[in-house]
């Protein structure tokens, strides 16, 4: 395949690691469509890479790849320098919509100590493990209540505290604050961008929301549709930890924003 | 509380007012016409012989020999249809396999198996049980196929995820995610062999309350056919509230009532 693709160096790369995530001339296609064509790129362990483009573009169908959920037709998806063939504990998932993956019959609690069950953890230890992630994600004191009772940005802290305790190597996020309301995204925003940083993941973070890739990202991926491919990358260079006002308000912030709008119009 | 009780007599009094002006109606016409028929009964003197089968123990005997081969058909044809149809639901490798056969056998209307059933068994409880097991079989095995393949596949991909094991995944997913479709098959399912068992007693097994209700009528005693009819309504009438009651016990704090 000669197309011209980019890569860049990650920005906390150490010679001699094996990525965390790596395509390599990826090709995907679902049925007749061509949903991604050629797509290669590194991400380093413990970046916080976000993907963005318009829809179509293939970002969800990214995330199943590495997962493993899909495999690809043509090239080859590694993590940590193995070909993914298929789930592993090593990657959680949080899926956008929260109201499919929790389960509607068990509580905050029993939803996450479902991650636990899975490795065969004696009740007394799932007890207190799950008391500790309920803890970190703020949700202290709701554990007994199904996910019908919480608030949409309460189960979806339900299902962040279910994949934390997987305690994964790599944490997949498709669009995760997309369907709530804009201070209850912030507060989100904010929270996630401490867990992941505590738990040291490589996270891959499917947004649509350009300020919100720029605000959480190390790089930022700018993907164009039809078929998917890799259209730009961006190195973000603003100081952690992130405010939801002074980072905002910073003209780095302002001129990445104005990078990528101009690439998302050029690719529609 | 009080709310709750107005409520509650506003909820059932319309209810009770059209049978028992029925009654009172029926009773008062057929008084002032003095009207004689094999057919009718005075809805006093089908109370009357409601009491009396009470009293004798009868109607207790009867229900018993009607409820025994339904426990027994429902458990095993029921048990059977829910096992194969967890399978099938999974699989859509069996599925395939298996419609055709599915759809030649379940057309059968069960009483048509009587003559069948009656060389096996004779007649007697195992012979109607036999029916209502059969009768039981199709529709659990198909509506519990259905409940277990419409669990959305996001809880399945969120299994795997995790990294349950298959058999995790059935039990902890898959059944659970399953059961309220699966307890209204149950539901639908008992209806069917109170159905079929009290067409097997009037058609070809004398015993229980279709047998009670064919011998009162062919001995020309409207009023105890009545008396019968009228527990097998109270049966029925109880078992559907009972099974409602369980169903939201059961199913309803996570069907999303409890939101808010």
């Amino acid at each position: 395949m000669n197309r011209a693709s980019i890569r860049v160096a990650p920005v906390a790369a150490q010679a001699c690691t094996n990525p965390a995530i790596a395509f390599d001339g990826v090709r995907l296609d679902l049925g007749q469509r061509r949903v991604i064509d050629g797509l290669s790129f590194d991400i380093a362990p413990g970046e916080f890479a976000c993907v963005v483009g318009p829809s179509g573009c293939g970002k969800t169908t990214l995330l199943r790849l590495v997962s493993g959920l899909l495999a690809p037709n043509a090239g080859e998806v590694r993590r940590f320098g193995a070909t993914v063939k298929g789930a592993s504990r090593d990657v959680a998932i949080v899926f956008q919509d929260y109201g499919r993956a929790l389960l509607p019959w068990r509580t905050a609690a029993g939803n996450i100590a479902l991650a636990l069950e899975a490795i065969g953890l004696s009740r007394r230890e799932r007890t207190v493990r799950v008391g500790a992630l309920l803890e970190k994600v703020g949700l202290a004191g709701h554990g007994d209540k199904y996910p019908a009772q919480l608030s949409g940005g309460m189960q979806q802290r339900v299902q962040i505290a279910r994949c934390l305790a997987q305690e994964p190597r790599i944490l997949l996020m498709d669009e995760p604050f997309g369907a709530l309301d804009a201070l209850t995204r912030q507060a989100l925003q904010d929270e996630i961008a401490r867990l992941v940083k505590d738990s040291g993941a490589t996270t891959l973070f499917v947004t649509h929301d350009l300020d919100e890739a720029i605000y959480l990202g190390d790089r930022v991926f700018a993907l164009e549709a039809n078929p998917g491919r890799l259209a730009d990358v961006i190195d973000v260079d603003l100081p952690r930890p992130r405010d939801q006002l002074v980072t905002r308000e910073q003209p780095e912030f302002l001129r990445l924003r104005h990078v990528l709008f101009d690439h998302v119009q050029k690719a529609h | 509380m009080s709310r709750k009780h107005t409520d509650f007599l506003s909820f059932v009094l319309p209810g009770w007012l059209l049978p028992v002006s029925a009654l009172v109606v029926a009773e008062t016409a057929m008084r002032a016409t003095g009207i004689q028929s094999d057919g009718l009964a005075l809805p006093s003197r089908i109370a009357a012989a409601l009491l009396d089968l009470v009293a004798d123990g009868e109607i207790f005997l009867r229900s018993v020999e009607t409820v025994a081969p339904i426990a027994i058909g429902v458990l095993t044809g029921g048990t059977l249809g829910l096992l194969i149809g967890v399978w099938l639901g999974l699989s859509t490798t069996a599925a395939q396999l298996a419609w055709l056969s599915i759809e030649l056998f379940r057309p059968i209307p069960p009483v048509a198996i009587i003559p069948l059933t009656m060389l096996v068994y004779g007649i007697g409880i195992r012979m109607e049980a036999a029916i209502i097991g059969f009768a039981c079989f199709w529709p659990m095995l198909l509506l519990t196929r259905d409940a277990v393949a419409s669990v959305d596949v996001r809880l399945f991909e969120v299994a795997r995820m995790l990294g349950l094991s298959r058999r995790r995944q059935i039990v902890r997913i898959a059944l659970p995610a399953a059961a309220p479709r699966v307890f209204t098959a149950l539901r639908l399912t008992l209806g069917i062999a109170l159905i079929v068992a009290v067409t097997t007693e009037i058609a070809a097994n004398p015993f229980g309350l279709g047998y009670a209700i064919i011998s009162a009528g062919l001995s020309l005693r409207p009023d105890v056919m009545y008396a019968f009819l009228t527990w097998l309504a109270i049966l029925g009438w109880l078992l559907n509230v009972g099974l409602t009651h369980l169903h939201r016990r059961l199913f309803g704090a996570t069907a999303g009532e409890a939101s808010s």
